[in-house]
């Protein structure tokens, strides 16, 4: 189906059954229970969930098949979140116009750049990519003030242009984004006994996007062009000596990559019309390298599941305060529960990081092919043939 | 004039003379047979004829044009395939990727950026590549990693991988060092088959003397990085100089 093999077919499937039902999925506890903090399926975190989902999966066409890791891939979302915003100010609401900018401005920076810095490999590369970003980074923040409004970002005001739309709507507010009238913002409510969960306009634009994103990346990973990227990173000598030329090859998939952080960038902006300089700061493009190996660099779903993780960490993890500790452990005596909290307290709230990136550490010692390989592991030790989220890095031509 | 001219090439690295005063010509379709103790210069002469290296002087030319300045994959554009003397092939892909990757280089040249079809649906390309695997005796190899593979078998697929491309040239760097006896033999017969029925020119690097006699038309012997003697192997066998060489190689040693 959709001309793939019948293994990538199911994978595919199993991604949209889960984006589409992921409202569900991700809200398993009922609104009052205790629980309910680990609920993720609220609607601005499952944008997050999707858009760096997509962020990541471009991100692994160049890192996961040819090797070269890039330190600044922040620097393509964020141009492409000021495309998008620019869009909003100057022609219309509609996210369409705006996302298409985002990948097409995204796509000729990341030529500029990866044609720059694919004159190195190894860390010389990666080197150039971080100094690039953060020259970009301090461009955005200061120098051109007036394309990205300096540290306060750039927002949509009420006197925009915005030639094909309106500058401001009726009442005098600022008009939302929208596709075609559809507003992002735009949310269902669902009651079923004690659960709630809400759909989100916003999330479903992004899910579908994130759907054609990732169906792209299965074609990419199994055509030719894929398969050269794997041989580039396997061995550039013996690439050279068979009449191929790498360079070209590695900056397709550097700028193909940069095009898909641009797309993230746009939805960002689509889902809040606003864009800031620190989205293109180095922290930014050392998440984008930790989501892809935590999941398992070079495999097709494993991107995904890591941006979900380090997005759930973030978002979830983060909220857990002492008082939410002292709750949970109200059951025991006083001087067990300050004790248990007390033992809890580094690993959760803000140091959830801490938490991530122990896990990064077991991950990345233990588990080398990332969340992927220890699904497989588990499958494996139920004694199924293969596990589903089986990739690609390793299957072979054969007819 | 011969399909491969190498004229007055030199090259040194640092105060080390590996090459001087080097002239070659090899005959289209004939197999032209380089020999010589170690360090002779014999994998530094190829390297020159590739692109790896660029001679200090002289001239190489190949088809009635210079290679020189050239880089390695438009001389292999060119008709140029190259076995190394260590094995390169394509460690993380299997044994069927390594095949198609060269069929394709053939196919669409340096650069073409075929994102969406899948690699399975060139059905002729798979062919074709089954089939050489098939006449290297490696087609039930077909889809293992070819890091767990042994040496030889390493050397085998680096040789389909070349032969595959259906070079104008091909350069072989001691093509059955490390092989056993038997696999030595098929590769003579590989090679002899493939010289027969098609045209194609051989250089070859060798130091087992039953390859090299089994299918050089013609012997150049190289000592400290310039030819001592060229000619046909009969008479290269008993030549007093040859012995030398060889000799002097092992009074060093
Ligand atoms: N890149 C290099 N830098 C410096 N010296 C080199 C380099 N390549 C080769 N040499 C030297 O040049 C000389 C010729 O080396 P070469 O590898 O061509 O010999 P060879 O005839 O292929 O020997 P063998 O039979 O051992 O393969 C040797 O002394 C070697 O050490
Ligand atoms: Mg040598």
């Amino acid at each position: 189906m959709f001309g793939l093999q019948k293994k990538d077919t199911n994978l595919l499937l199993i991604v949209i059954a889960l984006t589409m039902l992921a409202p569900f999925i991700l809200n398993p506890f009922p609104t009052d229970s205790g629980l309910a903090q680990f609920n993720a399926g609220y609607p601005d975190l499952m944008q997050r969930f999707v858009i760096f989902g997509i962020f990541a999966i471009g991100f692994n066409i160049l890192f996961g098949l040819t090797g070269y890791l890039s330190f600044g891939h922040a620097a393509f979302l964020g141009v492409g979140s000021y495309s998008a915003v620019w869009m909003f100010k100057l022609l219309s609401m509609n996210i369409l116009p705006a996302i298409i900018l985002s990948v097409v401005i995204a796509g000729l920076f990341s030529l500029l750049i990866g044609w720059i810095s694919l004159r190195r490999t190894g860390i010389y590369f990666s080197i150039l990519t971080l100094a690039f970003a953060q020259m970009s980074f301090a461009l955005a923040y200061s120098v051109l003030t007036p394309i990205t409004n300096g540290e306060t970002g750039l927002q949509i005001t009420l006197d925009d242009p915005r030639i094909l739309g309106i500058s401001q709507t009726a009442d005098g507010s600022i008009p939302v984004t929208n596709l075609f009238g559809m507003e992002m913002r735009a949310t269902t409510d669902l009651a079923l006994g004690a659960w709630s969960f809400t759909f989100s306009m916003g999330y479903y634009v992004c899910a579908v996007l994130m759907i054609l994103a990732f169906y792209m990346s299965i074609r990419i990973f199994r055509s030719p062009f894929g398969m050269m990227l794997r041989a580039i990173k396997s061995n550039q000598t013996r690439m050279n000596y068979t009449g191929l030329n790498p360079k070209p090859y590695t900056l397709a998939a550097f700028v193909i990559s940069g095009m898909y952080a641009g797309l993230a960038g746009g939805l960002m902006a689509s889902m809040d019309p606003l864009a800031g300089a620190e989205r293109m700061q180095w922290t930014a493009s050392g998440e984008v390298v930790l989501m892809t190996i935590l999941g398992g660099a070079g495999t097709l779903i494993g991107p995904v599941l890591g941006a979900g993780m380090i997005k759930y960490f973030e978002n979830i993890f983060s909220k857990i305060n002492d008082n939410v500790l002292h709750t949970w452990f109200s059951f025991m005596p006083d001087g067990l529960e300050n004790l248990m909290v007390g033992i809890l307290h580094p690993f959760v709230g803000k140091g959830w990081h801490l938490t991530l990136g122990i896990i990064f550490m077991l991950v990345v010692a233990f588990l080398p092919g990332g969340l992927v390989e220890g699904g497989q592991r588990i499958g494996r030790m139920f004694g199924r043939k293969k596990p589903t989220d089986d990739t690609s890095a390793k299957t072979e031509p054969a007819e | 004039m011969g399909i491969l001219e190498v004229k007055d090439v030199g090259k040194r690295f640092g105060g080390l003379k590996a090459l001087s005063d080097v002239n070659l010509s090899v005959a289209e379709n004939t197999c032209h047979a380089i020999i010589g103790p170690n360090g002779a210069g014999k994998s530094t002469l190829l390297n020159c004829l590739v692109g790896k290296l660029i001679p200090d002087t002289g001239s190489v030319m190949f088809d009635g044009q210079s290679v020189l300045g050239r880089s390695p994959h438009e001389i292999n554009q060119m008709g140029i395939s190259r076995v190394f003397q260590t094995p390169e092939i394509f460690s993380d892909l299997s044994v069927m990727e390594n095949m198609m990757i060269p069929l394709f280089a053939r196919r669409d040249g340096a650069y073409r950026l075929h994102a969406y079809h899948s690699v399975l649906s060139e059905a002729e390309l798979v062919t074709k590549a089954e089939q050489m695997l098939a006449d290297v005796n490696m087609l039930d190899k077909r889809n293992m990693h070819t890091a767990s593979m042994s040496r030889g078998d390493k050397r085998r697929l680096e040789m389909a991988m070349c032969l595959i491309q259906e070079p104008k040239l091909l350069l072989l760097d001691e093509p059955t060092a490390g092989m056993a006896r038997a696999d030595t033999n098929n590769t003579i017969d590989l090679l002899k088959q493939i010289k027969d029925s098609r045209n194609i020119t051989i250089a070859i690097i060798e130091h087992d003397m039953h390859v090299v006699f089994s299918l050089a038309d013609r012997i150049t012997v190289l000592a400290q990085g310039t030819p001592l003697v060229e000619d046909v192997p009969e008479k290269i066998k008993g030549h007093p100089k040859v012995k030398e060489a060889y000799l002097g190689e092992t009074a060093h040693a």
